[in-house]
């Protein structure tokens, strides 16, 4: 082999491991930052800012209480199921909950809980939800075993 | 542990994306890097490319089709770098190796056994053992039925070696082989794997008990007397496989996988410095009592002092680190083979002669890929035990890569762990492909989105009257 073919063996395989590991961070970027990469990240459309009055939103739902205490969920846009069914955004291991027991939804950068019909009932402090309810950060939401509370 | 919705499609159900193209497409690359490699190497070594080598990138490329198809359907939404990341690993892997039985062929040496099919043999064992694995369970959350029986499984797996007699479990003062007609298994690493999956579950039962009851002293949140019991339990272990089959790898793994699991499941930073603390009383007495402990740290402290004897592997390995250099000798090009078993041990050392300090941090950052998956694939799954397991397994090879790598580069004692995926021995590559198996199980569970169900009615279309405050 001439020296030339080795030299080229040589940074040429070094190049094609990098290769490899940089198409591997190009899917761990866009699971990360969603959509495809090779761009630049969207701007977040300014119309879906209008809380711009210095305070924003709560970030997490954090539990508190309960078997899952400590876990933490980040807002989103997307409603918050909770329940025992294994399809919710939190699933309950707890026998006073029902499989579909209550939602969180954001509504102008605004919570709201509503109960969907449990049997055991949803508090929000010491009040028994029924209507959507607006929930403050630090506000204990009760179910069951489980407390749940967000935070900015 | 943080929550369960960090991926801000995870709710989006309907259009989470399978990423099999993604899979099929790096795991192309994998082997393509894996056939280019070997030839290099015969290029290199021999002047031309060996005849078996067409057959050989075959037998490659038709297990990971086979792997990548049974993902495809048994598990269709599991992670797409897992499966790319471990081709890497062992293709890497199974170079080296065939470079070393070259380097062995060509000094003309006594033994010129081939190790390289055997370890495609065993690769071919391996992703058996995951495709049936995958088929077989569908849903992680069934392990957890087996936690009791597959502790005591892994505890006898465990505890084997050390009762059997010695001409049958004992290889170069290590007391962990089962040989038994010609094969020999260390079934310590399948040991490792039932006593993740039992952690996981355990954890999962008495976290409460162990995060919730403690007393505060000096700023740490100290757990009660009582609840000490199965961290004393997992050190207490450690210690004995320490003691009887003079492993000290399979003992600091052990204790450092129940540590850190206990830490994640309890979010009590005292765990960690319990273990810590239980870690240094042992390592202490360990050195004071037993001969192979202080002949360990001696050698690491000073390898150059007993380069006649203990020490030489070491330097050897030293020496081969430093002749690669940034870029290496090329593959072929060092002579890697100078260090004593550089196949199974000390594989990391013959890749950085030959790959160079690039070519080994690759090598570092593609088992960080992997353990980056299995974590992510932890923080995403909605169940408790899920999230254990899969920190366990994924934090298991973290742990393992660290503590090898530190060993043959001079940063910590030797210990005799093996490189996950890369190194030569059959129980590891298996037992390794079993663990990946059930990241992808997990992993599948975790990015799967919700099942179908009504769409939830946004809130102002919602029947009931929307009480603005």
């Amino acid at each position: 082999m001439s020296e030339l073919v080795l030299q080229i063996f040589r940074f040429g395989f070094l190049l094609l491991l990098w290769l490899f590991i940089f198409a591997a961070f190009r899917v761990v970027r866009a699971d990360l930052f969603g959509g495809r990469t090779g761009r630049v990240a969207a701007v977040p459309p300014r119309a879906a800012a209008p809380k711009k009055r210095g305070q924003r939103g709560p970030r997490t739902l954090v539990v508190t209480a309960g078997p899952l205490s400590g876990t933490k969920i980040t807002l989103g846009d997307q409603p918050i199921l909770i329940g025992r069914a294994d399809d919710s955004t939190l699933v309950l291991t707890d026998d006073f909950a029902s499989s579909r027991h209550a939602r969180l939804t954001n509504r102008g950068g605004q919570w709201y809980v509503e109960d969907l019909g449990s049997t055991n009932g949803t508090y929000l402090d010491q009040q028994r939800v029924q209507g959507p309810l607006l929930v403050d950060p630090g506000q204990p939401i009760r179910i069951g075993q489980t407390a749940l509370e967000l935070r900015s | 542990m943080p929550g369960p919705l960090t991926d801000p499609r995870g709710t989006a159900a309907g259009d989470t994306p399978t990423r099999r193209g993604t899979e099929a497409a790096l795991l192309g690359f994998a082997v393509l890097i894996t056939v280019v490699a070997q030839a290099i190497v015969d290029l290199t070594v021999t002047g031309s490319i060996r005849p078996e080598m067409a057959g050989f990138s075959a037998w490659i490329a038709a297990l990971w089709v086979v792997a990548h198809l049974v993902v495809r359907k048994w598990a269709s939404y599991a992670d797409p770098l897992l499966l790319p990341a471990v081709a890497l690993l062992v293709g890497l892997g199974l170079t080296v190796i065939h470079r070393l039985d070259l380097a062995a062929e060509q000094v003309g040496s006594s033994v010129t056994r081939e190790d390289a099919p055997v370890q495609l043999v065993w690769a071919t064992l391996g992703v058996a053992l995951f495709v049936g694995l995958l088929v077989t369970v569908r849903d992680h959350r069934a392990l957890s039925r087996f936690a009791y029986t597959l502790a005591l499984l892994g505890i006898v797996l465990l505890a084997l070696p050390a009762v059997l007699p010695a001409s049958m479990s004992e290889v170069n003062g290590a007391k962990i082989w089962i040989r038994v007609a010609g094969f020999s298994i260390q079934p310590g690493e399948f040991a490792k794997l039932c006593l993740i999956v039992f952690f996981a579950a355990y954890l999962e039962d008495k976290r409460d008990v162990l995060a919730l009851a403690s007393r505060k002293v000096a700023g740490l949140e100290l757990p009660r007397g009582r609840d000490l019991g199965p961290v004393l339990l997992a050190w207490v272990l450690s210690i004995l496989v320490l003691v009887f089959e003079r492993d000290l790898g399979s003992s600091l793994l052990l204790f450092g996988i129940f540590v850190v699991m206990l830490y994640i499941a309890t979010e009590r930073a005292s765990w960690l410095f319990i273990g810590l603390g239980l870690f240094a009383g042992g390592a202490l007495v360990a050195y004071q009592v037993f001969g192979h402990v202080r002949a360990r740290v001696d050698t690491w402290l000073d390898p150059f002092a007993y380069v006649d004897g203990a020490g030489y592997q070491l330097v050897q390995s030293l020496f081969g680190l430093g002749t690669g250099g940034l870029f290496g000798a090329g593959l072929g090009g060092g002579r890697p083979d100078q260090v004593p078993v550089a196949k199974s041990d000390f594989i990391a050392s013959a890749v950085g002669e030959e790959l160079g300090l690039f070519g080994l941090v690759a090598v570092i950052v593609v088992y960080l890929v992997l353990v980056e998956r299995g974590l992510r694939t932890s923080l995403v799954v909605r169940d408790p035990f899920g999230k254990l397991l899969a920190a366990g397994l994924a934090f298991a090879i973290a742990w393992q890569v660290f503590v090898v790598l530190g060993g043959v580069t001079g940063l910590l004692p030797l210990t005799g762990l093996t490189t996950p995926f890369l190194a030569y021995g059959g129980s590891s590559l298996v037992a390794n492909f079993v663990l990946v198996a059930l990241l992808v199980r997990i992993s599948d569970a975790a990015r799967r989105p919700a099942a179908p169900h009504a769409a939830p009615v946004r809130l102002g279309d919602a029947p009931t009257e929307v009480v603005m405050p």
